[in-house]
């Protein structure tokens, strides 16, 4: 696809591996998420050396599943934390996790190179709205994505800093529930 | 084809997403998610800020070695992991859950038909048939029930169901879902508890149904 210059590293590496195959794109995205993964895995209790077997694991699936990455429905980091989550439960039931039926893209369609954008901006813009929070609402959301929360925890103690952030987000991806519709129908 | 109004939470979605919700409850979700455009953005919001938690949360250095032994394993043959799509009113997770198979429907009386796709300690999940105009037994719980319409329609005490709509029922509710007139109605339920029928001959017949 064309490479706008204003797309993101992330991004860029990341559709070079899926339509072209490209090592070098794939080494730089493990500079990149292979500390940030062993970090985060960590943290929901793992010792170094598991997390290292789930990071070759998640970046293995990188690879072997780039082709259902699409950039014009999240950011490629949305798509890694949920390889990432789905890959823990995996190893915790031995059993796949449940995934809602993928959708298929139109064959003809050109990449969408403002909605791409536009998914990155919120992306960014989300980034830079949990650095705002404080140290007890970073606690309660990073417990919440890490899976250490019931859906009952979640709606009674992280209502308040998910609402926030989650408002960021809604605003641009009005536009991608419309074309989903028209997919649907 | 008519809109989609009763949906899972967005607590429950991000708890799916961060994958915390039990086995039995994911296969709804993920259904109803295949099916309602309006939940699949949520979902990708949810996935979007659990990116952002992964991104900020602070990097740890991995082992000199990993990097080097992960790109000399790019090349090894793997299995292409199987795709499932929707087969008729069945969404991939249920075909999925099915393992491809048809409905291996039996019956409860009454015309009343399920098939149980999961059971263990954690809870159950199961398509359940109810033709038109018939009763599910009435009953409590003592967890939490999600069921989603499959085809035709029901209603019950807190409202009607169609095609798509998630009823969430916890131990507060005693309800009994009564199928609309019209196609015979198909849905997929999970529980995280044993149902409680409130009258003996049901009661009797649980262990010998697994309901």
């Amino acid at each position: 696809m064309q490479t706008g210059t204003d797309l993101s590293q992330q991004t860029l590496w990341m559709i070079a591996v899926r339509d072209n195959r490209d090592r070098n794109a794939f080494a730089a995205l493990f500079d990149y998420f292979a500390p940030r993964l062993k970090g985060f895995i960590m943290r929901s209790g793992a010792s170094a050396h598991q997390a290292e077997e789930i990071v070759q694991d998640v970046m293995l699936a990188i690879w072997r599943r780039a082709d259902s990455f699409d950039p014009h429905r999240a950011q490629v980091s949305a798509w890694v934390y949920q390889i990432a989550r789905n890959r823990q439960t995996d190893i915790a039931r031995k059993e796949n996790r449940p995934m809602p039926e993928e959708l298929k893209e139109d064959p003809g369609a050109e990449p969408d190179a403002s909605q791409i954008l536009a998914i990155e901006q919120e992306a960014g813009q989300l980034k830079q709205a949990l650095a705002r929070l404080n140290t007890e609402q970073r606690e309660i959301i990073e417990k919440a994505y890490l899976g250490e929360l019931t859906h009952q925890e979640i709606s009674t103690r992280t209502g308040l800093p998910l609402g926030t952030i989650k408002s960021r987000i809604r605003l641009g991806l009005q536009r991608l529930r419309h074309e989903l519709k028209d997919l649907k129908q | 084809m008519r809109a989609i109004t009763h949906h899972p939470s967005d607590a429950m979605l991000a708890s799916y997403v961060s994958g915390n919700l039990p086995h039995v409850f994911a296969v709804v979700v993920a259904s109803h998610v295949s099916l309602c455009a309006q939940c699949r953005v949520t979902l990708q919001a949810h996935q979007s800020v659990g990116g952002a938690v992964l991104e900020t949360s602070g990097p740890v250095a991995v082992s000199a070695g990993l990097k080097t032994d992960l790109l000399s394993q790019l090349d090894a043959p793997f299995p292409k992991a199987p795709v499932y799509v929707q087969s008729g009113v069945f969404p991939a997770p249920v075909v999925e859950a099915m393992k491809g198979r048809s409905p291996r429907w039996k019956s409860l009386g009454m015309g009343v038909r399920q098939d149980i796709l999961m059971a263990d300690a954690d809870g159950s999940v199961r398509l359940i048939y109810i033709p038109s105009g018939q009763a599910v037994p009435d009953h409590g719980h003592n967890g939490l029930e999600l069921t989603l319409v499959l085809q035709g329609s029901f209603s019950d005490a807190t409202g009607r169901f169609g095609v798509g709509d998630l009823e969430i029922a916890d131990d507060q509710i005693e309800h009994t879902p009564v199928a609309d007139k019209g196609d015979a109605c198909i849905c997929l339920a999970a529980t995280d508890a044993r149902l409680r029928f409130l009258s003996l001959v049901p009661r009797l017949l649980q262990p010998l149904f697994r309901i």
